[in-house]
């Protein structure tokens, strides 16, 4: 049993990758440090039990990215899917630190695998785990216990004691009883509020219960909000969040991946008004998985149903729900509960509007509509050829953006603009000082692992001084 | 045509969830071929099932291994089909009963195959040359007759062969066939995925033998009871030859060809047996199915004893303890070549099966993507 009566050097809240990585830190520098993880050891990880990469700069080729992958194209990206809305300095500090964090994954038991099937087409830009995010976990709290970080499971950290600026002490739930952690610094990486539903619906009302949290039950978001109302700085959109179209049949918390579909490029989608709401064929898939999500979010019922035909069926990953099948449009909106006049009106219209093209499931070809609004762009083709198929999709969420305030020592800056004498932060609990909309994928384990190991190098800094 | 099991709808079900995910593509075999398809049929999943080497990498990566909902455990729900596999296709097919308790009938074959040889060397000879001291050319043969040796001997392992190989043909007709042509290229592959153990090692760093830390633990343990089981079936196939070609009887000496591959055939036997058996018992349950270890204890432990009764007997063959050793090691011998067609001992060969398979569906699909 850890004792808990002493006082410790650093006190992190969270138990996944950006927890982790503080906690390596700190302790590699000579600190002693306790990790609270909210989850127990079978669940333990937060969202990084789900992850399976990060966006790393590289300036050639490395043993698992493929060419080069620079600062001002990943700025450029960055740049692109926040609309602008970003800390340009923060993200191109976090930006350059990217290019050391698979080597610092790696010392610390990570392993990497070269990208195959499934994977978005991503080897150039982002680096893989072998096995994903949990077997990142294992080797990562693998290397923690060897250095002699003490792990609490089954531990949530409640309230953080802040007078001025200063942390003293945390109120915890050590498995079930309650308890108090004395530190010298602290180290807050305990992830967004995605998962507190109460809190979603506080913006998004009724909507909210149709959410799909795709990550893990315990983003309760305590320690966000114990902080924010402790004098911290407040950063982000309380309404935005990364999110993707997933199957609405899915379960509701901690699905995971697999429950995300692939199918939109290769469908048309309506809304439970029988519209189509945006154009499916913009751009490639990984460039849009992550609108998807906010898309269907908004649509009345945050409901929407991909129709295709049987061409599509081996143009995207095998879904792990059957898609429903008939012969007919009419039949299939039967099926779906939709109007089947409306269904067969829209999918005749967009038949109409389908320009003759050449087909390419992988890049982006000329199949497109005219005439229509939204248009489809590409791989745009006749729904014809039956049996016809639905996939109904929901929004998965997999976290938000809310955040603490951070510099760019990932220092926690109080309302009235100055640093915290001694916290830090890491991970989603501080994306929104990056991510002000969108996402890019494999950031946030960037950000969990850029932003943790300075957290955890400036925890244990300021407790030797 | 039979019904499904409730194992296979339960891989089903399990196989769709990770064919959706496929974050374990790097690990081995199983799930490169899981993602050359869309849908699962039974023959799939037994093809899959004898794919998996039981190397509980993708269990222990898993964001949806139990006490997730989804509760996927791949090792061990392919260990229970690769066990309906070998029952299934046993032969005579009523003897596919023997896997529901394997570990029991391996036990009781051993120790009726000793006493049975007891019983018959003293029926055979007088109880008095048991006991004797034996030294020279022919001593085994003045404690059991030759005749008798080698009519046992050939009647059980030629039995064991034939029944592994209908077994084999009944896999291969369950499993849709030969599955393409056999060029020597996938041959080769297969040979070196079974001579390496090229899955057991985790996709570079090895398996998650007793934890989710990797090690090479169980590749090298299996590779020393693999080969020196060969050497040991080595050292008897050179003894023969010596026997009947050259004319040299045994007991040859310690530096002669037979010996020296039962010695060291022997010892990397018990190094083997006995530290697979460990690991089995300090693994981590989790991914492990119950169903089966007693049949796989039993094996190691009917190895174990095989090569420790060899050894035995080549230090004590010069003294009055070789007949009664003697008698128990070919008790042993022939009650596993028996116990051979419904044992754990069925799997290197569907296992050989599936990898070859494998390796031809892989020039195939390449074939068609080109």
């Amino acid at each position: 049993m850890a004792d808990l009566s002493q006082t410790f050097d650093v006190l992190i809240a969270g138990g996944g990758n950006a927890a982790l990585c503080a906690a390596i830190t700190a302790r590699e520098a000579g600190a002693t440090v306790v990790l609270a993880e909210h989850a127990p050891k079978a669940m333990r990880g937060g969202n990084s039990r789900h992850t399976r990469n990060l966006r790393a700069l590289h300036p050639g080729p490395t043993g698992v990215l493929t060419d080069s992958y620079l600062e001002e194209e990943y700025w450029d990206d960055l740049k692109r899917v926040t609309g602008g809305k970003t800390d340009e300095p923060l993200a191109r500090m976090c930006i350059r630190a990217s290019q050391h964090a698979p080597g610092f994954l790696e010392k610390c038991g990570v392993v990497f695998q070269p990208s195959l099937s499934g994977t978005l087409s991503l080897a150039r830009t982002n680096a893989f785990f072998l096995g994903g995010g949990k077997a990142l976990l294992n080797a990562l709290y693998r290397t923690a216990e060897r250095l002699g970080v003490v792990i609490l499971y089954d531990t949530e950290v409640q309230h953080i004691e802040i007078k001025d600026g200063f942390a003293t002490e945390a109120i915890v739930s050590h498995r079930g009883f309650p308890d108090r952690i004395r530190f010298k610094a602290f180290v807050a990486s305990a992830g967004g509020f995605q998962a507190n539903r109460e809190w979603l619906r506080q913006y998004w009302g009724d909507a909210a219960d149709n959410f799909q949290i795709r990550g893990t039950p315990y983003a309760q978001g305590r320690i966000l909000k114990d902080m924010l109302a402790s004098g911290v700085q407040e950063v982000g959109d309380p309404t935005q969040f990364h999110a993707v179209a997933n199957d609405a049949r899915a379960p509701m918390e901690d699905g995971g991946l697999a429950m995300r579909l692939d199918c939109v490029p290769f469908a048309v989608v309506v809304n439970s008004n029988v519209e189509r709401f945006y154009d499916e064929g913009e751009d490639v898939w990984p460039k849009r998985y992550a609108i998807w999500g906010r898309l269907i979010a908004q649509q009345p019922g945050q409901v929407a149903f991909a129709i295709n035909d049987s061409k599509a069926q081996n143009n995207y990953l095998p879904p792990v729900f059957a898609p429903y099948r008939a012969d007919s449009i009419a039949e299939l909106a039967g099926i779906i509960g939709l109007d089947a006049g409306k269904l067969e009106k829209v999918v005749a219209d967009f038949n109409a509007a389908v320009r003759p093209g050449t087909f390419s499931a992988q890049t982006l070809d000329d199949c497109s509509t005219e005439g229509l609004t939204p248009p489809k762009s590409h791989w745009a083709r006749r729904i014809d050829t039956p049996p016809y198929y639905c996939h109904p999709l929901r929004p998965g969420i997999t976290f938000t953006f809310l955040s603490v305030k951070v510099n760019d020592r990932a220092r926690v800056m109080m309302a009235d603009g100055k640093p915290s004498a001694n916290m830090f932060a890491s991970g989603e609990i501080m994306s929104g000082n990056i991510l002000g909309q969108g996402y890019l994928a494999g950031f946030g384990m960037t950000l969990g692992t850029t932003f943790g190991r300075i957290a955890g190098e400036e925890a244990a800094k300021l407790v030797r001084n | 045509m039979a019904a499904e099991s409730e194992t296979i709808a339960e891989a089903r079900r399990q196989m769709e969830i990770c064919n959706s995910c496929r974050y374990c593509e790097s690990y081995c075999a199983v799930f490169p071929a899981m993602a050359m398809r869309r849908s699962f049929a039974e023959a799939d999943l037994t093809h899959l099932a004898n794919l998996c080497h039981g190397c509980k990498g993708c269990y222990h990566a898993c964001q949806y291994a139990p006490p997730h909902a989804f509760g996927i455990n791949i090792p061990a729900t392919f260990a229970d089909i690769r066990n309906e596999t070998y029952a299934k296709h046993a032969w005579p097919a009523p003897m596919g009963a023997v896997f529901e308790r394997s570990g029991t009938i391996v036990s009781l074959a051993a120790s009726i195959g000793v006493a049975l040889l007891l019983v018959l060397v003293v029926l055979i000879k007088d109880p008095a040359v048991l006991y004797a001291a034996h030294t020279g050319v022919g001593s085994f043969f003045r404690i059991i007759p030759m005749w008798l040796m080698t009519a046992i001997a050939t009647l059980t392992f030629g039995f064991a062969i034939v029944a592994m190989i209908m077994g084999a043909r009944s896999y291969l007709k369950a499993t849709g066939g030969a599955g393409g042509d056999l060029g020597p290229k996938p041959a080769a592959e297969a040979t070196f995925d079974i001579l390496t153990l090229r899955n057991l090692g985790g996709g570079g760093h090895g398996c998650n033998d007793v934890d989710d830390s990797f090690s090479m633990r169980r590749r090298w343990l299996h590779q020393a009871l693999m080969y020196g089981f060969l050497l040991c079936f080595a050292a008897t196939t050179t003894g023969a030859i010596y026997h009947h070609v050259f004319g040299w009887k045994s007991p040859h000496a310690f530096l002669s060809l037979p010996v020296q591959f039962g010695t060291w055939g022997g010892v990397l036997m018990m190094i083997g047996a006995a530290g697979l058996a460990h690991v089995k018992i300090i693994t981590d349950p989790g991914p492990v199915s119950r169903k089966v270890m007693g049949g796989e204890f039993a094996i190691l432990g009917l190895l174990f004893l095989i090569a420790a009764t060899g050894l035995l007997l080549l230090a004590v063959r010069h003294t009055g303890a070789m007949g009664l050793m003697l008698a128990i090691h070919l008790g042993l011998v022939f009650a596993f070549f028996l116990v051979m067609p419904y044992s754990k001992m069925v799997h290197g060969m569907y296992r050989g099966i599936a990898l070859l398979r494998n390796a031809q569906e892989k020039r195939r699909l390449a074939a068609t993507a080109a």
